[in-house]
């Protein structure tokens, strides 16, 4: 049933005859899992949401970067460092009230895919990997769920669905990743701003026709998008009577193996803490860390460790590509707090060897230094 | 004469040509003229043992050659040749 205030604000859809109130009401009941709230997952995530699709699940990881606004339009000037899904989220919210969004602040893997994906309808896929994109894949094709899929590169986009009944899936299409090397990715290929608004609503159109029932899905169909020759052309897409979908074969792996991505060598074990007589033994032995004070300026002005250098916790994210993932960090600030969040941003960035100084500066004056103020 | 169609990604090893006219009667010979006209194709295209990587697609108009007669398709003056690789690109 539609309440008053959603019949407002759908008028324009209830008075379509495809659409109508039955057509309202199946938005209304849907469940649909972005992954990814980037270049792709903004412009889905912000018409779903407007166009009243009752549950919406987003994961990601990531912080937004201010490279990200160029066309991750869910996220502003504003939302610099913060994470994506709250980023994401509160823009959704804004958008259209009404509608559940459930966070999903996790890295899928094939750990936790079977578990996120179970409780939703749809599936997009708006990632940026092969490693992702193979996992989503396979954990769509044990869950029975459609994937409808874009991606893109440069000027140039694909779409189509995948893993929908009786239809290809992604392995059909590529049963392999390409060896890493091979293909530029995103990051170093780059990406025209406007494309993923084009390609992204092309798949937010497969998702909402999916729910209505409506037209003809982009099933066994793959979409070319070229932006610069302004043409869309397509390609027919077959299940493949070999692959693992048609001869059920299909489980869990591990993916960044499967696309050939060298395991990172486990970093000596090490707690994420440090006591402040640990760091001033570090700094007496001239060991190569490099010690970050993530409080403000002027706390930084009251009293500091000499060999520190000032990134404020906000600043951080912003500064990520400028410091070295393979150096080994301790992070501190007044008690402990802000410092544990910093570790965490640098973790997610992939940094391995990161710690957090117990206690803070607060702790360092106990402890090692009584010159330095407590404040 | 068909046309073979030029991917984004494949472009910067066929001197940023998005298209190119080649002679052959397959798609094998196609694209072998191609692959000797810009050598640096072979390797994204084809693996150590020459065959088709598995994450390229090659297309006669709108079909996989994998559902025709894979390299030995034929082919007729003016049919287009897509070469289709994944690309993974979407959420960074
Ligand atoms: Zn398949």
């Amino acid at each position: 049933m539609l309440t008053q205030e959603e019949i407002s604000r759908y008028s324009r859809h209830l008075i379509m005859p495809e659409v109508g109130v039955a057509g309202q009401e199946k938005l209304k009941a849907a469940k649909v899992l972005l992954i990814g709230t980037g270049g792709l997952g903004a412009p889905v995530a912000m018409y779903l949401a407007a166009a009243g699709v009752g549950t919406i699940g987003l994961v990601d990881f990531d912080v937004v970067d201010v490279s990200n606004l160029q066309r991750q339009v869910i996220h502003g000037t504003k939302d610099i460092g913060k994470k994506k899904i709250d980023s994401a989220e509160e823009t959704m919210r804004d958008i259209n009230p009404l509608i559940k969004i459930i966070k999903h602040e996790v890295a899928l893997s094939s750990a936790n895919a079977l578990e996120i994906l179970k409780d939703y309808d749809i599936i997009a896929d708006g990632t940026d990997n092969f490693p992702t994109r193979f996992l989503i894949n396979d954990a769509c094709v044990l869950l029975n769920k459609p994937n409808v899929y874009a991606s893109i590169f440069r000027f140039e986009g694909q779409a189509t669905i995948f893993a929908a009944e009786g239809g290809p899936c992604y392995r059909c299409l590529y049963p392999e990743p390409p060896p890493p090397g091979l293909v530029p990715s995103c990051a170093e290929g780059g990406v025209l701003g406007i494309l993923p608004g084009v390609v992204g609503l092309l798949q937010a159109t497969e998702v909402v026709k999916l729910i209505l029932g409506a037209g003809e899905p982009l099933i066994g169909r793959l979409l070319l998008y070229d932006a610069l020759a302004m043409k869309f052309r397509e390609l027919k897409l077959r299940k493949n009577p070999e692959c693992l979908c048609a001869t059920g074969q299909v489980k869990l792996i591990d993916y960044e193996q499967f696309c050939g991505i060298p395991k990172q060598p486990e970093p000596p074990p090490m707690s994420a803490e440090i006591s402040p007589k640990e760091v001033k033994a570090l700094i007496d032995a001239k060991e190569n860390f490099v010690l970050i004070d993530v409080r403000e300026p002027h706390e930084f002005q009251i009293g500091r460790i000499p060999t520190s250098t000032l990134i404020p916790l906000g600043d951080l994210p912003k500064k990520v590509a400028e410091l070295d993932p393979s150096a080994h960090y301790v992070l501190h600030c007044k008690m402990g707090g802000r410092s544990a969040k910093g570790c965490d941003v640098l973790r997610q960035a992939g940094f391995k060897n990161v710690r957090n100084m117990t206690g803070g500066i607060s702790a360092w004056s106990d402890q090692v230094d009584p010159s330095v103020p407590k404040y | 004469m068909a046309k073979i169609l030029i991917p984004t990604p494949l472009r910067q090893y066929a001197e940023k040509n998005n298209s190119v006219e080649v002679s052959g009667s397959t798609v094998g010979e196609a694209l072998a003229n191609l692959t000797t006209q810009f050598p640096d194709l072979r390797k994204n295209l084809y693996n150590d043992e020459g065959k088709l990587r598995s994450f390229v697609n090659v297309y006669v108009n709108d079909e996989d050659i994998r559902y025709l007669q894979k390299d030995a398709t034929a082919i007729a003056d003016g049919d287009t040749i897509s070469i289709v690789p994944s690309i993974a690109g979407g959420r960074s």
